[in-house]
């Protein structure tokens, strides 16, 4: 197959692969990954023909440009003899073609005219004859040049035929400093655009979001063709009431109107308010149909679910079971205006794990779920993934902060067939925090509170007062992280012990209870 | 709220979905409103075989829309001239026109709205209320 090079952007690299496969899936077309760094811009991969690569970059947010690879070395005279051997049976197809040939240095400086001249001069051998024109020409060629940081020299280089450019421009028409309607926690448009397209949003499919506050999600998903809905447990984000985020904003906006801002209203299929562990989205167990999947019906899901920090994460119900007076109230003036059902904090994993569930249930087979997860960064988080039987987990990416980070899963919904028989029942209901405090019920809240600032701090201070008393600081540095390692050891030796102790007092508590009926018994015997 | 989510909602209390007369919700006292767009052809395929036609039959009923017909249309009744079969099979997607059909089906599902008015659930008589085209499904304390 036919090597192309993918310039890509240098920006979230963790991503870059999972938007290609998941393109080159979506165009149905075959793509091998060649060469591929999370360092480089430039990737090479095998793809069918000039029109599949063309399909698999025109929408991509994290490509810049496709190119059909004409060589490439280390050396410019290495470079050139491959330019030769790989690309000398295409030129005489380009030989008469109106061309440009530019030159793109990466992590390089600007070199003088002279010498980018000097160089585009010496590929004269590719022997084109006709008219050098910029704007519009038949062929456009770019030879790149990879630098090192501060380097003189490119380290490698390539020339690439240029095919197409790529869907980036989106995100700046999605940028939401030009969108009308937005809250504090809108997700970036370029994200939102690369979750779509890794959760292969398309014409003819059908998305929902579950938690879409002010609909940026949906919005991606419209944009790439799906029709959409979403739901939200508020419902002023949806309709408006609630005002918009935006300094300085006055009137009425909502979540149509974005729509109605790109044009996109025919694809959206209006809001609703609910909540996902309430839904009234329909169920297969709602009608006893019992081969899941003939009864599924969305595409694809994606959601940013709420991680308790900025947005409060609370279903429906009370924190303590509702007295019967009060269920009695409640049942009377729920139909008043201004009632506001209650609602009670819940666990963030209970929660993850109810979106895999509902996205089983109404996921077609092959359909996407895609969700973002916060996680801490000291958290060994490949044990924290949430998985389920009937999902395959397609890809992880990961946006790094700066004490924590979030992630992108990917899920595909299995097929009946390939799902191992009795792996539902397995399934079994897990264990959740409980408690009826917001940070009882949520790790990552917690920890986001308390946990990875309080090393941090500790450490800092510990640093301060070594260097005070005449340490060098890169020693007290030193000493700082061999006692937060002691200092999780010893953490762990707490537990164990705590374990231990646990452990024994059962033990004696077993002993005193046989003991106790082995008295009791003594004593009946004895009464006989 | 366009009438094809109605094919998607049932009552959201858990003891009514096991209910087969939780789906459709009922609308009542509905206002209705047409919002124009364009027919999307690939959209109105994709979504024809996981429609409960019998269902979409009912609403239409109770909202006094023309009467849709009692078997749900196949893919070829979707394009014009889908009658004849060896012309549809070359033509690619972009040239395919929609037929009377899927022009109904289309003003239906994707045109018609329901701005104001509540959606009954069958079974258990609870009322949602829609307002500004948004349904609200929170249920109350005493039934959560």
């Amino acid at each position: 197959m036919p090597e192309y090079l993918v310039r890509l952007a240098q920006i979230h690299e963790t991503f870059r692969k999972a938007e290609l496969h998941a393109l080159a899936e979506l165009a149905g077309v075959e793509l091998e990954i060649v060469k591929y760094d999370d360092d480089s811009p430039y990737c090479i991969v095998h793809l069918p023909s000039d029109a599949a690569a063309k399909q698999v970059a025109s929408r991509a947010m994290l490509i810049q440009g496709i190119y059909e690879l004409w060589g490439q070395g280390s050396t410019y005279d290495e470079f050139r003899s491959n330019v030769t051997e790989t690309s000398s049976t295409k030129w005489p197809t380009y030989q008469t073609s109106t061309f440009s040939f530019r030159i793109e240095r990466y992590r390089g400086v600007q070199a003088p005219a002279e010498q980018t001249r000097a160089i585009i001069e010496s590929f004269q051998f590719l022997g084109f004859k006709g008219k050098v024109q910029i704007k519009n020409p038949e062929a456009s060629f770019r030879i790149f040049e990879e630098y090192d940081l501060d380097a003189k020299e490119p380290k490698y280089l390539y020339l690439g035929r240029w095919i197409a450019d790529s869907g980036r421009d989106a995100k700046n028409t999605y940028d939401l400093k030009k969108r009308h309607y937005i809250s504090t926690t809108s997700m970036d448009a370029e994200l939102a655009l690369l979750t779509a397209n890794i959760a292969q949003a398309a014409p003819g499919k059908i998305f929902y979001d579950p938690f879409m506050g002010t609909g940026g999600f949906p919005l991606a998903c419209a944009h790439y063709g799906a029709v959409v809905t979403g739901s939200d447990i508020d419902g002023r984000s949806i309709r408006g009431l609630g005002g918009s985020a935006r300094r300085g904003q006055t009137g009425k906006k909502n979540v149509e109107m974005n729509f109605q801002q790109y044009g996109l209203e025919g694809n959206y299929l209006g809001g609703f308010v609910s909540d996902l562990t309430n839904t009234p989205l329909r169920l297969p167990s709602s009608h006893g149909v019992t081969t899941e999947t003939d009864f599924a019906y969305l595409d694809g899901i994606v959601c940013d679910p709420p991680y308790g920090i900025r947005e409060g994460l609370k279903v429906l119900g009370s924190r303590e079971t509702l007295l019967p007076t009060e269920r009695a109230t409640h049942a009377a003036q729920y139909r008043t205006e201004g009632y506001i059902p209650p609602k009670r904090p819940y666990s963030f994993t209970a929660l993850l794990d109810d979106i895999l569930t509902f996205a089983v249930s109404t996921l077609v087979p092959n359909g996407r779920l895609s969700m973002w997860m916060p996680t801490a960064n000291d958290e060994d988080v490949e044990l924290i993934i949430p998985q389920h039987p009937c999902l395959e987990l397609t890809s992880v990416c990961v946006q790094a902060f700066n004490k924590w980070s979030r992630r992108l899963l990917t899920y595909r919904r299995k097929r009946a067939s390939e799902i191992p028989e009795g792996a539902l029942e397995e399934m079994a209901k897990r264990a959740y925090e409980t408690g009826t405090r917001a940070s009882d019920l949520n790790d990552f809240r917690r920890k986001y509170f308390q946990g990875f600032r309080e090393f941090e701090d500790m450490k800092k201070e510990f640093i301060r007062m070594k260097v005070g008393a005449g340490v060098k600081q890169e020693e007290a540095r030193a000493e700082a992280d061999q006692i937060q390692e002691a200092k999780v050891s010893a953490a762990e030796k707490a537990e164990l012990a705590k374990k231990e102790v646990e452990a024994r007092t059962k033990d004696a508590e077993a002993a005193a209870v046989k003991a106790e009926e082995l008295n009791e018994r003594f004593n009946a015997e004895a009464r006989t | 709220m366009k009438l094809l989510t109605l094919n998607f909602l049932t009552c959201a209390i858990k003891t009514c979905k096991t209910n087969a007369s939780s789906f459709p919700l009922h609308p009542r006292d509905a206002e209705l409103e047409i919002q124009e767009a364009d027919v999307n052809l690939p959209f109105l395929k994709n979504i024809l075989p996981r429609l409960m036609w019998e269902e979409l039959r009912t609403i239409c009923k109770e909202l006094g829309l023309p009467d849709l017909p009692p078997t749900p249309p196949t893919p070829t009744d979707l394009i014009s001239g889908g009658n004849s079969t060896d012309t549809t099979e070359g033509r690619t997607q972009a040239e395919q026109e929609p037929s009377q059909t899927a022009k109904d089906l289309h003003r239906v599902l994707l045109e018609t709205c329901i701005q104001e008015g509540k959606l009954v659930c069958g079974c258990c008589g609870h009322e949602y209320a829609v307002k500004e085209g948004v349904a609200n499904f929170l249920l109350p304390g005493h039934l959560v």
